[in-house]
């Protein structure tokens, strides 16, 4: 199948600029989203997601002069995610030039935000954002939907909420594990190969990522589309370039 | 150069009309037949479904326009509304070459979105400089069925399916190259040159 697996960096956006956590400390100034996106570009990244931590009322003009410049400038796909509430939200991002947006808190909360969003703009633009949890003990482990920047239980199981999302009309699906983001132990393999099992739409992984093994992984065992990495691209741990190089010669296949 | 973008529909316009302000063009968006005339050129996005696009757009009015050699350029659903039917829903398309629309396999995940090759069937001013097996941006569900020399390039994704096509003064591509990087680049460079002689 020609169709390459993609490699996508995340930034955080507060105030129009982008953060990282220091050590969870606070969040440090990073940079101009505009320069480092297309930095990314050129080293190979194939989309860029921008994730908006602020996402306060005041905020959200700030947000679509920076989706305007984001698309003025990037020639790749990108997507915004981040406090899309309603249809205005999303209309307001769509209409700045964002090709994609990433519901999650919502849609749990009104199910129908999806089926909305897909009739008006098209499955191709909704993103439903998943962030689960294992929970339960040894014998009845399950994989638990959380909302609310993933600190509220909502007794959804991860996989039948992937298959419902898909039904309301999302296109893609953005799966976070709890228990491994910011860990660098790798992705939740058997969380995301859960999901693909679900559902016949595409997959970002996301949670984890630490190492070059890590993202052939995600896609030789867990059937994603697409790795999501934040951090480890930050700080230069490591780079798209290194990553694609990696993928190429353990035959995944990767737009060069 | 005045290129008018038919606005047909809501979603993202911007990203195509700042991909062709970077070529130093000046595109601007245009909902009725006489506005959209006074360009050099048409462009049908890809926004929307393709019942209600065939329900919304003056077709008869392009296709004479089209027809009278105002060059066209369709991206993605733009590309689609070339022809006459879709599975997506009823109603007709412009129908200025044979074909219809059918939706992609459900052996593969749809829609399909992502990074696909293009391969190159025949030469045309719209791939010059382009080698066979450039990277593309693709987010679809439903492809072209169409054969003919008008088809320069297809794509695989479950099956072989028209991905770029160029009959005189008609263009599409069912990817979206204001989203496929250089290879996109050159494309819309092409698109320019072409209908500038």
């Amino acid at each position: 199948m020609p169709l390459a697996k993609r490699i996508i960096p995340c930034l955080d956006i507060k105030g129009g600029r982008v953060v990282k956590g220091v050590h969870f400390r606070g969040l440090q100034d990073a940079g101009d989203p505009v320069e480092l996106s297309i930095r990314y570009r050129d080293e190979g990244a194939d989309e860029i997601v921008f994730l908006d931590i602020t996402a306060s009322l005041e905020q959200r003009s700030t947000l679509t002069s920076l989706v305007k410049r984001i698309a003025e400038n990037l020639d790749i796909p990108f997507t915004v995610g981040g406090g899309i509430r309603s249809m205005s939200d999303a209309r307001a991002v769509l209409c700045s030039g964002a090709d994609k947006v990433s519901v999650n808190t919502a849609a749990i909360l009104r199910p129908k935000l999806v089926s909305e969003l897909a009739s008006v703009f098209g499955s191709q633009c909704v993103v439903v954002a998943i962030d689960a949890k294992r929970v339960g003990g040894k014998n009845g482990q399950w994989f638990e939907v959380f909302s609310h920047s993933a600190t509220k239980p909502t007794n959804l199981e991860a996989g039948k909420w992937a298959k419902q999302a898909e039904e309301l009309g999302a296109g893609e699906l953005l799966v976070t594990s709890i228990d491994r983001d910011g860990t660098k132990l790798g992705y939740d393999v058997e969380l995301l190969s859960h999901i693909t099992s679900q559902v016949n739409i595409p997959v970002i992984a996301s949670g984890g990522c630490g190492s070059l093994l890590h993202f052939v992984e995600v896609f030789t065992e867990a059937n994603c589309d697409a790795a999501l990495v934040a951090s480890l691209f930050h700080y230069a741990e490591l780079s798209v370039k290194q990553a694609k190089e990696y993928l190429m010669s353990k035959g995944v296949l990767v737009r060069p | 150069m005045r290129i008018s973008i038919f606005n047909y529909g809501v979603g993202n316009l911007y990203s195509l009309q700042a991909a062709l302000k970077r070529e130093g063009v000046e595109p601007y968006l245009a909902s009725d037949i006489r506005r959209a005339s006074d360009a050099d050129a048409l462009l049908l996005p890809g926004v929307g479904n393709f019942s209600e696009a065939a329900r919304k757009l003056p077709l008869d009015e392009i296709r004479d326009l089209v027809r009278s050699g105002k060059p066209l350029l369709g991206v993605c659903l733009g590309l689609q509304l070339f022809f006459e039917r879709s599975d997506e829903g009823p109603g007709r398309g412009l129908c200025l070459l044979p074909g219809r629309v059918k939706r992609l396999p459900s052996i593969v995940k749809v829609p399909q979105i992502g990074w696909n090759v293009l391969k190159i069937k025949h030469h045309n001013g719209l791939v010059a400089g382009l080698p066979d097996r450039s990277w593309v941006y693709y987010v679809h569900s439903y492809y072209p069925v169409t054969r003919g020399p008008w088809v320069i390039a297809t794509s695989e994704y479950g099956l072989e399916y028209p991905s770029l096509i160029a009959n005189k003064n008609i263009f599409g591509t069912q990817f979206h190259p204001e989203k496929s990087g250089s290879t996109g680049r050159t494309i819309l460079r092409n698109f320019l040159r072409l209908i500038r002689k």
